[in-house]
């Protein structure tokens, strides 16, 4: 499980890092969409994998699972909605006023003069 | 009055002539003198008690942990620099008032002229060396809006950079060498600090402080090499130099070398470094003066030199020598700035400063030049006025010093020094007033109004007192101070006139006269001087600088060039090297975990999100293909969630999903469908092994985490053991969220409203700017679907939207209990609305909205705040909440916790943050001129068809 578990992250980190390397903004977007997903599911798991164990207190239980991680993962969750909200008006922006989705300005434009 | 008060006076009131400008420049006037007076008073309150020797103190932990306080001290030193800053103080903001032009911002002048003051002021009177470094560098910034003050002229904004790049450096080195000495004395209070001199002397790291701290010093007293700034500085409005660099700003330095003095000096290291700097500045400084045609800068390099003499003397390091500096401080202040305001006055009356064009003054402007007159003479040492009686002392302690075994070096050239400063003094009086009149003055010449005449001539008066009865009048002022730097008992001084027939007395003859042989050989050498390279300093500087852009601008040009996937590259790089080196160097815990089998149930999901996964890779550039293949990334996510028994999480996963791909869908809408193939080959190629690689790595880590055990007790047990008998809620992750770590999500929902109100703001400047006009001009891209709004969906939502709704005040309520919460049903609820948008159309839903999205997220934020700040009014922390349990009469027994109102807020928050983003980018859709459909839900085919489409 362990293996399966882990591997997952691994996929979603790459194919992330691979998206968020092209010169689009769409498919940056997606990129860090997928590297969210793969650092939220790693920052749950650092909590360790628990499988059928009572997420709340309960009478008669003795092993929960861990919750501090859930709640980092939680509030990273909504916030990364908003990143990925500003990062569209961004994109939505530049596209409409350049008339390019290019993420990269064109030699020349980004110097300091 | 409490010296946190007097210190921060100025500072509160300096907004006062800002606002006041509106009743007129007077008022301006009035409300900044008023501050000053104040302070003042305050001081003069004080003043009684520090004479008769006792320190006054005020304590007030700030950062303990740091060690630094707001702790603030008045001792003669402090009492005897206060006077200076908020007396002279007092005379410029009279001055200003009728130098300034009308078009000059008076308001801001005074305001800046206040926060500077209240620099000096918290420079003076700190009692802790933080505290006093937090206002040396406020000087250095509000100087620098003071020389910058006519931002017209280049030579301003010159002179005030260059000043802030000088003393800020300074400031930098300075702060370092603070440190030290905190360090050695293990104390970072001045108190403390002066009683360690034994220690600090004997710490290895004295002379490395001692450097710092010098270097800091000596650029703010302008001592060489440093002393360039100060003439280029001369571009401000008069009174700002009259104030800065004769009473303040430049007195700084002194004033923490003669604080620190009772520790630091004594020592060999000390001498040869401040008492050396100070000769060769004080006879830089002199020549310089001698030289100068504009009346400023030769007031400027006066400066200069006179401070050297104050260094030199406080780095002879005898207690003596201290004296007469504190006297000089004294007497310096109130000749410079005499003669400052003098400068300014003839400026302002004959419409030049050029000595070459003036001349013959003393006809045009009697008063003027007796004052002038007066104030020079002081300077060049003339007796009868004060600045005889400390240069006199001066050369008496000169006499006996030996340097480096010689006994002739230092009284030899401290004498060259006092002649050329009697030489240019004498210049000062004879080429400004003296001579025949001319004709061809810019302005005609004639006194002033007593508004600016009152000033310097109330200065001058002092100058004439305290040389005439020096013990009467300055007597005790200088016993206290002096022992406030000597640290204690004072040698035998008097202050008087007639010392008897002494070196000094010699000294003093061949300085005066020999002053006035030079100028009277003035023209000669100047044509030789003229002959000689000049202003190396400036060009040096202004090299150095050049250096120093050109550098930055190749690193800039290198690094930040725009393209973002390079960046993105650089990063990830980075990241991987990093990780590499970790990997490489440290070592895991042993693999302690079991491996757990592997049921069918999450090999499915793990199939389908690798499947998902690696087909978005492929088929990226189907942009509408890959949004569709992440949402069942995201789903899978979150049935992760729910497998391993995380039921909030699986929740807030799932809900935010679903506004993920509405927002994304949204953005397709404008943005092009796909993708170009773009990139070579041996790109992509670069791209994935960097990707695979980072990815394996991210595996690699995740599986060493899963098989080993915590390094430490994780503090999870905690939040398990408290949540319901502290929290009082059985949801632990919802406990921690708005009770454990309350303040970490407060934090969050204001990011995420703050995130919101970007979007707006950004989508608010796109419509209007020329992108609003074409986004209005539109035409469909791509043809539309038939009804684009289906009466069974429009049916639908509406029908599902109370039921939503209730679902949403369901969540939040249980979440203390049971999985659900603020979060959560915020989502909720701005699902169920975003439906609505959905179904019956942007205009529809927007007509029905009453109220405005942003009105939601201060509410949140509001409500949050209020139930952190009850907890304050009930005497706990902030955010502490509590619980209790209550019956009403057919309901069941139910529990109110405080939490709740927090949870609340972070409701309507994530509520209004959601909808405000995606109520905007779906107003970048909505075309101008669509109008809401009468008959949304009405179909009727006797209608012609064109009125049925929405």
């Amino acid at each position: 499980m362990e293996m399966l578990y882990s591997s997952a992250v691994g996929i979603l980190t790459a194919a992330g890092l691979y998206l968020v390397l092209r010169r689009r903004t769409f498919p940056v977007i997606l990129g860090l969409s997928l590297l969210t997903y793969a650092v939220n599911l790693f920052l749950f798991a650092s909590g360790r994998l628990m499988e059928n164990l009572p997420p709340v207190l309960g009478q008669g239980a003795t092993a929960y699972t861990d919750p501090l991680p859930q709640a980092l993962v939680l509030t990273a969750i909504v916030i990364s909605f908003g990143m990925t909200a500003v990062i569209v008006i961004l994109a939505l922006g530049s596209y409409l006023t350049s008339d390019s989705d290019s993420i990269d300005l064109p030699p020349g434009d980004g110097d300091a003069e | 009055m409490p010296l946190i008060l007097i210190a921060l006076l100025p500072f509160l009131g300096a907004v006062l002539p800002a606002l006041m400008i509106r009743a007129g420049r007077t008022a301006s006037a009035w409300s900044a003198g008023a501050v000053t007076l104040a302070a003042l008073t305050g001081i003069l309150a004080h003043a009684p008690a520090v004479l008769r020797g006792e320190i006054i103190f005020y304590q007030l932990d700030w950062v303990p942990i740091l060690g630094l306080n707001a702790n603030f001290m008045l001792d003669g030193l402090g009492l005897l620099f206060s006077l200076l800053i908020l007396g002279i103080g007092l005379l410029i903001i009279i001055y200003a008032r009728f130098y300034l032009d009308r078009d000059d911002p008076m308001g801001q002048f005074y305001c800046y002229l206040l926060l500077f003051q209240g620099a000096m002021l918290g420079i003076v009177l700190s009692d802790n060396i933080l505290l006093l470094i937090v206002f040396w560098e406020l000087t250095s910034l509000s100087s620098f809006l003071l020389i910058g003050y006519w931002k017209h002229l280049p030579e301003g904004r010159q002179g005030a950079r260059m000043a802030l790049t000088v003393t800020g450096m300074g400031g930098l080195a300075l702060i370092g060498g603070m440190l030290l000495l905190g360090d050695i004395a293990g104390s970072h209070d001045l108190s403390v600090i002066l009683q360690s001199r034994d220690v600090i002397q004997a710490s290895p790291l004295y002379v490395p402080a001692l450097i710092l701290i010098l270097i800091g010093v000596f650029t703010k007293s302008a001592q060489f090499p440093f002393h360039f700034w100060l003439p280029q500085a001369m571009a401000a409005p008069t009174p700002v130099s009259a104030y800065l660099h004769s009473a303040t700003m430049v007195k700084a330095g002194l004033f923490l070398m003669a604080r620190l003095w009772p520790v630091l000096s004594g020592t060999p290291e000390w001498f040869y470094i401040v008492a050396t700097t100070g000769l060769i500045t004080m006879l830089t400084g002199a020549i310089g003066a001698l030289f100068k045609n504009d009346l400023k800068a030769l007031l400027a390099y006066s400066t200069v030199s006179q401070l050297g003499l104050i260094t030199m003397l406080l780095g002879f390091g005898t207690k003596m020598a201290a004296v007469v500096a504190v006297f000089h401080i004294l007497n310096h202040a109130t000749f410079k700035a005499a003669l400052f305001l003098t400068a300014g006055i003839i400026d302002h009356e004959a419409g030049t400063r050029d000595i070459r064009r003036l001349g013959g003054l003393r006809h045009l402007m009697p008063l003027t030049f007796l004052i002038g007159t007066l104030a020079a003479f002081s300077m060049a040492g003339v007796p009868f006025l004060n600045g005889f009686l400390s240069k006199e002392m001066m050369l008496e302690e000169a006499a006996h010093t030996v340097w480096a075994g010689s006994h002739l070096f230092i009284p030899v050239l401290v004498t060259l020094g006092s002649l050329v400063s009697a030489a240019y003094s004498f210049r000062f009086i004879a080429h400004v007033f003296l001579g025949p009149r001319r004709s061809d003055y810019p302005h005609r010449p004639h006194d002033p109004g007593f508004g600016l005449w009152a000033a310097p001539a109330l200065l001058v008066a002092l100058v004439v007192l305290i040389g005439v009865l020096p013990a009467l009048i300055a007597g005790p002022l200088v016993a206290i101070t002096s022992s406030a730097v000597t640290g204690g008992d004072l040698p035998y001084f008097s202050l008087r006139i007639w010392h008897g027939v002494t070196p000094a007395l010699g000294m003093s003859l061949i300085a005066l006269v020999g002053g006035a042989v030079l100028l009277a050989a003035f023209v000669p050498l100047d044509r030789l001087r003229a002959s000689l390279p000049q202003d190396t300093a400036k060009a040096i500087f202004d090299g150095l600088i050049a250096v120093a852009v050109r550098l930055a601008r190749g690193l800039t040009a290198g690094l930040h060039n725009g393209v973002m996937s390079r960046y993105a590259l650089a990063f990830a790089l980075t990241v991987l090297t990093a990780a590499i080196f970790a990997w490489a160097t440290g070592a895991a815990g042993p693999a302690t975990r079991a491996l757990t089998p592997v049921p069918p149930l999450p090999l499915i999901g793990w199939v389908l999100l690798v499947a998902a996964t690696v087909t978005i890779v492929l088929t990226h550039h189907n942009r509408l293909l890959a949004l569709i293949l992440i949402g069942i990334a995201g789903l899978i996510v979150s049935v992760t969630f729910v497998y391993f028994s995380a039921p909030d999480l699986a929740l807030t996963q799932a809900t935010v999903e679903v506004v993920t791909i509405i927002l994304l869908l949204l953005a397709l809408n404008f943005l092009p469908r796909g993708s170009p193939r773009e990139g070579s080959t041996a790109r992509h190629v670069r791209d994935a092994l960097i990707a695979i690689a980072v990815g394996a790595g991210a595996a690699a880590l995740t599986f060493v985490v899963q098989t080993t055990d915590f390094a430490f007790d994780p503090i999870s047990a905690y939040h398990l053991a408290n949540s319901k008998t502290g929290g009082g809620g059985y949801n632990v992750v919802n406990v921690i969220l708005v009770d454990f770590r309350g303040f970490d999500t407060y934090g969050e929902i204001i990011v995420l409203g703050i995130a919101a109100l970007v979007i707006h703001a950004l989508a608010e400047s796109l419509l209007e700017s020329p992108v609003g006009a074409r986004l209005a001009r539109r035409a469909p891209d791509k043809g539309e679907s038939g009804d684009p709004h289906p009466l069974l969906m429009v049916v639908a939502t509406r029908v599902i939207m109370p039921i939503a709704l209730l679902v949403g005040v369901f969540i939040f309520l249980r979440g203390h209990n049971a999985p659900g919460g603020g979060f959560i049903a915020g989502l909720i609820v701005a699902i169920a609305l975003l439906m609505q948008y959905m179904a019956s159309g942007y205009d529809w839903a927007v007509s029905r909205q009453r109220f405005p999205y942003h009105g939601l997220i201060a509410i949140g934020i509001l409500t949050a705040t209020l139930t952190g700040v009850a907890s304050w009014i009930a005497g706990y922390p902030f955010l502490t909440s509590s619980y209790g349990y209550f019956t009403i009469a057919p309901l069941e027994t139910f529990e109110l916790a405080t939490a709740m109102g927090f949870d609340l807020g972070v409701f309507l928050c994530v509520l209004g943050a959601v909808m405000l983003a995606l109520d905007t980018i779906s107003r970048l859709a909505h075309r101008a001129g669509e109008r809401p459909s009468p008959y949304a839900m009405d179909v009727d085919p006797s209608r012609p068809q064109s009125a049925q489409r929405v």
